[in-house]
């Protein structure tokens, strides 16, 4: 495995189409829940542990190679919002647009042609990790640490909260992104049967509130 | 002394219950029910489960069979002299044509107390099914226990819905911030599954701001709601069910 892979994969910069979704932050900015940075941490905090969790152990799973189909009917169990399932295919299809490109591998082509529409981004997310040679671990850390990057850069620009002080939410969570990652890649060692399925009522009700909106500045 | 008891119920086609088995504190009865329907209502486990107790419910629809369960009251979970966690774990299996509605009263997580609720459901493909869960965080004014509930469904061998909800003292971080509770102190979950719901699924519609009716994956509703309290989550679960799942 290469670090510096990982690093290229977990980058912001990577063009998946990620910086186009909130994680749940603008609908939790408009109902007044997100107000400063505190509330970004709460927001984030909880985010990481239910659906970051569930998202890290379906990529991790994809990563140690177990079957693609498994994992994303169980992606679709734990996504009880069809705004979330879209968003979720959606994404899974720009990142292996992105990832065909940059890690060539026939297991990504066979992924793309199995499904059209998208895989959910996670189970995307694994193979891709895969392709470029890292492993289950590295594709849970990408996984937490875009669950809750997401939310801190939208809230930035939704706020106009200081830049520094989102940062210094996210490096607060390291060591829990790293037990998510621990405990995420742990559960999809065990099989499909175990993997985390953690979910926050509030992220998918909202999820259905933002869908909804005629102007947003986020798909989700 | 922590107490260990499962309670068994299979209802037939024709209306009869080959087994209905209590146990404990889980004293179950048979009850009046509409035409066509057989009701079994829970009628004890009210101050169960304390802590360490492990408590089941196994419910059996056979092929045809038309099943309503309730209970008298609300299920409390209580600190006990273990440390251990209460487990409490509901297991269910429709058949073929079966009809299964499973509308307890709330489940409370009394301060102290520590429970892991499982609720497992295996349905026949042409199975229906209304199941309510509602989670009440504390008893009035009292800040809540620990509470994980797991609820699995699986229809014709395939995953429809797998969800955990973890809250409280034991629960990780975050729990009450704004993307799961949000300050919220009562959840809960209405779940529809229909095989009619495959040529004409729900549509997502909004119930105020607490409340959504949207479709999953395969032939089924969810409605996930928020509310300050049990009795303004019921009035929502309640207009959900009367517009998906009349009786």
């Amino acid at each position: 495995m290469t670090r510096s892979a990982l690093l290229v994969l977990a980058d912001g910069r990577f063009p998946a189409g990620g910086h186009a979704h909130s994680g749940g932050a603008e609908a939790a900015v408009k109902a007044g829940r997100i107000k400063d940075a505190d509330d970004l941490e709460a927001f984030c905090r909880g985010r990481l542990h239910t659906a970051g969790l569930t998202a890290a152990g379906l990529a991790a799973a994809a990563a140690y190679g177990l079957d693609p189909h498994e994992l994303d009917a169980a992606a679709d169990a734990r996504t009880p919002s069809p705004a979330l399932r879209a968003a979720a295919r959606r994404l899974g299809r720009q990142l292996m647009r992105a990832a065909r490109a940059t890690w060539p591998s026939p297991e990504l082509d066979a992924l793309a042609a199995a499904f059209p529409r998208g895989a959910h981004q996670p189970v995307v997310l694994g193979a891709t990790a895969r392709a470029a040679g890292l492993g289950p671990e590295d594709a849970a850390h990408c996984v937490a640490y875009e669950t809750i990057g997401g939310p801190a850069t939208a809230v930035v620009r939704l706020l106009g909260l200081d830049p520094y002080r989102a940062t210094a939410v996210l490096a607060r969570l390291a060591p829990e992104m790293d037990h998510v990652a621990a405990r995420a890649t742990a559960a999809a060692r065990e099989g499909v049967e175990a993997l985390p399925a953690a979910s926050a009522p509030l992220l998918d009700l909202t999820a259905e509130q933002h869908a909804s909106w005629p102007v947003r500045l986020f798909a989700s | 002394m922590s107490l260990s008891a499962t309670a068994r119920i299979a209802a037939a086609a024709d209306g009869g219950l080959p087994l209905l088995e209590s146990d404990g504190p889980l004293a179950l009865r048979r009850t009046r029910a509409a035409t066509g329907w057989t009701r079994v209502t829970v009628v004890g486990a009210m101050s169960a489960p304390l802590g360490g107790d492990r408590l089941a419910i196994e419910a059996e629809v056979r092929d045809g069979a038309r099943l309503l369960v309730d209970s008298a009251a609300a299920t409390l979970a209580l600190p006990g002299r273990s440390a251990e966690p209460a487990a409490y774990d509901v297991r269910i299996a429709v058949g073929e044509s079966g009809v299964l509605r499973w509308l307890p009263e709330q489940l409370v997580s009394a301060h102290g107390s520590d429970l892991r609720m499982r609720t497992t459901v295996e349905l026949a493909a042409t199975a229906r099914l209304v199941l309510r869960e509602e989670q009440i965080l504390g008893r009035h004014g009292e800040p809540p226990g620990t509470l994980v509930t797991r609820l699995t469904v699986r229809r014709a061998g395939r995953p429809l819905l797998d969800q955990e909800l973890a809250y409280g003292p034991g629960a990780p971080g975050g729990w009450d911030g704004g993307a799961v509770l949000g300050g919220h102190r009562a959840t809960g979950q209405l779940l529809v599954v229909d095989p009619d719901f495959t040529d004409k699924p729900v549509e997502t519609r909004l119930l105020g701001e607490g409340a959504v009716i949207a479709p999953l994956a395969g032939p089924a509703a969810l409605v996930t709601a928020v509310a300050p309290d049990a009795l303004a989550l019921r009035r929502l679960l309640d207009a959900a069910l009367a517009e998906l799942a009349p009786l």
